[in-house]
């Protein structure tokens, strides 16, 4: 609430700042703005720019570095006997006075307690501090950059050098999710080989990785093979694919060669819903409607069919990706340049004939490009199978069976309250890892071959 | 003379590969037909089911019962209560002696412990409310509706058998006995269902509800909105309109386009590693949540962005330079409000998409069961679809149609955002 007190004050200062450069590059120029150097409002701009952004730089810092500081001085502060603990202990301890601190909770110790209050006293002391030197800060560049204010002063060019920083700076931020996501996964994973190697982790069979909380406990090693996560999440991928790739392709034929315009303005927009529809839904209906049918079917006819077959999450998986296919084929299959059909036509060949023989041949990289694309897709669904897959780690081929995929491990995993340092909640980071790299190798390729194609034709 | 009735001619044989060549045709078209018959009607078999499932979900069976507001069950004082002792009194005594008044025959503590469960545990809530609001009710005896149990509920809308030992009925002979006396008096009606629009979440059936998971999807879509906007916009005008043609904007543009097809749960591992464990944020926090979603809708809003920046003509930004503007002035006076319905339709798009995003807030800790309804974006929240996900989960029968209550919601916020996106193309689409 302070902090959104302070901001509005900033914000209020800084619009005062652009009020009074704008009139002093009036007053400078005695009213008449064609003597000016840059229009009066880029001076305004220019006092803001000035009163703001120093102000900005230094709250975003201290934002950034609070809870370090805090922690350090909180640690400093601890009786000796609390400092004494181990480390994760400690982290605990620290925990628990900040939830003291910020949100009135008992405090189990005393000395907690008096953390707790020395904490909220830094804190406060520490925020009276920093709003003390923005506002400070604020005022001084405000004043300075008003002084400077004069007719010839080149106000629009350092705004526009100013913008195109933060157009700059914008335009970076796709490079750092990228270093993000690849320096968390990576981190993590090394600590996790620390513990569980390499080769055991892509080469082993075996999948438990409940580990024990006590060192007596029964099956206390968790064993960390992923292979039947790797398997499992191939075969509810295949047979995504298997249900995508004929509908999607022949539905695009069919829209693209076929349909009368009419049709598709209809037809188009309704498959298209298909892909709009949340996969926390389709999950839910797998779950509810889709594999207890599987199962049913599958008592009639005398089969065993688990309750939570990879079947059914495939299926449905599969039905999600149809538009991806059939949208991506489309693209391509309208790319074909229309001489190569007249051309089929001309020697005598009917229009399913030229089809399949010219036109699909001509967009076959293209497809298998979207082919690859939506298979990226399907390895990487998470909600369906995390509600229609088994937890189980099977190894099996057999459709009928549960099995657990890479995506339904990483939600088991991380979903509750597991201590963070943990090889079972660290072994989610590796799968994340091998996820990221496997979709990744996919898209690129698909991309490549993609573009490829369409240089083709172009 | 040849004899040609032994010797097919060519063009017989033609015509009859003609008829083979004609019926391979009708049955390729057939094909593409029946394959896109099949998937919408596995879209109509989904909506069918969620509607089939749901659509009982608004409305709420409720018993009417004369509860007597009597002062000492209630435990305050007769004349001038305060509102604190209001707040805490004794309500759910009340509604089980009204109950078994209603029932003066039942006797036994296991029995009339039956006839009490008729009624929702969380009726005494909705008859504090009446009372808190209307103190002078006070030692009055007044018919009012009450939220019946989730079991009972069921059972009145035939979604389980009301046959004694039906499968799914929790329900015993004496409680449905009671019920059908209940009915037969025209005690027992089905009234909008209220509370799931009005409450949080809950472990009660009959008193769960959405309005905690669309407050916290509003402040986690505003998050995602006020970070991803500027952002997105920003970046599509440098890539658009000012990067130079090297490496580094090869970079970013090869960068940008993997960041679209990264499985979004590695977005939540992302926010588990930098927001949470990194930075300390709150978990299960629409600030979080919303930073996250950011994350993956921004490449969504560049690539749209961009694409309407192309369409814009160049003859405008050479008209606008032309007569003295910089080029920054162009951009803001000329390509960026020409090209904002583009921008707009896809920054709506990508909000719609992030509203159904449910995995990477799994990861962030968004699936905690919160009854309160978030007053902050650093409050712990549920999301529409993470609700549906934790309803989806929960074993009584009444969940199942509560989940299906709740695809509807979000289906109808998906498609009132789409049909927004469509209007504003269709109104300002341009064609130079």
């Amino acid at each position: 609430m302070q902090l959104l007190t302070l901001m509005v004050v900033l914000l209020l200062l800084t619009m005062f700042g652009y009020r009074l450069g704008r009139s002093r590059a009036l007053a400078s120029a005695s009213g008449n703005p064609r003597l000016l150097h840059s229009l009066p409002s880029y001076h305004g701009y220019y006092v803001a720019l000035w009163c703001g952004l120093p102000a900005v730089f230094i709250l975003a810092a201290w934002l950034a570095l609070e809870p370090s500081i805090l922690h350090g001085m909180i640690m400093a502060s601890l009786p000796a006997d609390l400092q004494g603990l181990s480390e994760e202990r400690l982290a605990l301890v620290y925990n628990e006075v900040r939830n003291v601190a910020r949100y009135g909770h008992v405090p189990s110790l005393p000395a907690v307690g008096d953390a707790a209050q020395h904490y909220n006293n830094i804190r406060t002391t520490m925020f009276f501090s920093v709003a003390a030197a923005s506002l400070a800060l604020a005022v001084a560049a405000l004043a300075y950059a008003h002084r400077r204010i004069h007719a010839d002063l080149r106000a629009r060019n350092r705004v526009e050098a100013a913008v195109k920083v933060f157009l700059v700076a914008a335009s970076t931020m796709a490079i750092f999710t990228t270093i993000g996501i690849v320096m968390s996964l990576l981190f993590e994973s090394l600590r996790f080989f620390q513990s569980v190697s390499l080769f055991d982790f892509l080469f082993g069979v075996q999948w438990s990785p409940q580990m024990a909380i006590r060192s007596d406990q029964v099956g206390s090693s968790g064993a960390f093979g992923a292979v039947p996560l790797f398997a499992g999440t191939l075969l509810i991928s295949g047979i995504a694919m298997l249900v995508a790739v004929p509908l999607g392709l022949l539905s695009a034929i069919y829209m693209s060669e076929y349909a009368a315009p009419k049709f598709r303005a209809v037809v188009k927009p309704l498959l298209e819903v298909l892909a709009g529809i949340p996969t926390v839904v389709y999950g839910f209906f797998a779950a509810l409607t889709v594999a207890p049918f599987i199962r049913d079917v599958g008592h009639q006819v005398g089969l065993t069919v688990a309750s939570e077959s990879a079947l059914a999450a495939g299926l449905v998986m599969g039905i999600m990706i149809i538009p991806f296919v059939s949208s991506l084929s489309d693209d391509v299959i309208n790319a074909v340049p229309q001489s190569l059909r007249e051309g089929a036509y001309g020697l005598g060949a009917t229009k399913s004939e030229t089809i399949r023989q010219v036109v699909i041949p001509a967009a076959l990289p293209g497809i298998v490009g979207g082919v690859l694309l939506a298979a990226s897709r399907a390895i990487g669904e998470t909600m369906i199978v995390v509600m229609a897959a088994g937890l189980a780690a099977n190894l099996t081929a057999n459709p009928l069976e549960a099995v657990t995929t890479v995506t339904t491990q990483i939600v088991t995993l991380l979903v509750g309250d597991q201590e963070f340092d943990s090889p079972k909640t660290l072994a989610a980071f590796a799968l994340g890892l091998v996820l990221f790299t496997v979709t990744l190798a996919l898209n690129v390729v698909a991309l490549h071959i993609v573009n490829k194609y369409r240089e083709k034709y172009d | 003379m040849v004899e040609r009735t032994a010797v097919i001619s060519p063009t017989q044989a033609a015509a009859g590969r003609l008829k083979q060549r004609y019926a391979a045709e009708r049955r390729f078209k057939a094909l593409g037909i029946s394959a896109i018959a099949l998937a919408l009607g596995f879209l109509a078999m989904l909506l069918v089911t969620i509607l089939g499932n749901g659509l009982t979900a608004f409305v709420q069976t409720n018993v009417r019962l004369d509860v007597t507001l009597d002062a000492e069950t209630l435990g305050v004082d007769a004349v001038n209560p305060s509102a604190d002792a209001l707040g805490a009194a004794n309500y759910g005594q009340v509604i089980k002696n009204a109950m078994y008044k209603a029932f003066p025959a039942v006797e036994g503590r296991a029995e009339r412990r039956q006839l009490a469960a008729l009624v929702s545990s969380g009726a005494d809530v909705s008859l504090r409310k009446v009372l808190v609001a209307n103190p002078g009710l006070l030692g009055t005896t007044q018919s009012i509706w009450l939220t019946a149990d989730d079991d009972v509920d069921m059972a009145m809308k035939g979604h389980v058998s009301r046959q004694a030992g039906a499968e799914g009925n929790r329900l015993t002979d004496n409680q449905l006995a009671w019920l059908d006396q209940l009915e037969q008096r025209g005690d027992v009606a089905k009234k909008f269902n209220t509370a799931l629009f009005t409450t949080g979440d809950s472990r009660e059936p009959e008193q769960a509800g959405l309005w905690g998971a669309v407050v916290g999807s509003f402040f986690s879509l505003s998050i995602t909105l006020l970070v991803c906007f500027p952002l997105g916009v920003a970046t599509s005008v440098y890539l658009e309109e000012f990067a130079p043609k090297n490496r580094w904007t090869d970079l970013i543009e090869v960068n940008i386009n993997n960041l679209a097809a990264v499985p979004s749960v590695v977005f939540g591992l992302l926010g588990l590693a930098i927001f949470l464990n990194f930075f300390g944020f709150p978990r299960s926090a629409p600030l979080v949540g919303g930073l996250v979603l950011a994350l993956i809708s921004l490449p969504t809003i560049i690539i749209a962005g961009r694409a309407a920046m192309k369409a814009v003509p160049p003859s405008i930004r050479e008209a606008a330079l032309g007569l003295g503007a910089s080029k920054l002035q162009m951009v803001t006076d000329h390509v960026l409000p020409l090209s904002m319905p583009g921008i707009l339709t896809g920054t709506i798009l990508g909000m719609a998409h992030a509203l159904g995003e449910t995995a990477p807030l799994l990861m962030i800790g968004m699936v905690a069961f919160i009854v309160d309804i978030p007053a902050s974006p650093l409050d712990p929240s549920a999301v529409l679809p993470v609700q549906v996900y934790l309803w989806a989960d929960s074993p009584e029968r009444a969940f199942v149609e509560r989940t299906s209550a709740a695809i509807m919601v979000l289906l109808f916020f998906l498609a009132m955002m789409n049909v927004a996106a469509i209007l504003l193309r269709k109104k300002f689409e341009r064609r130079w």
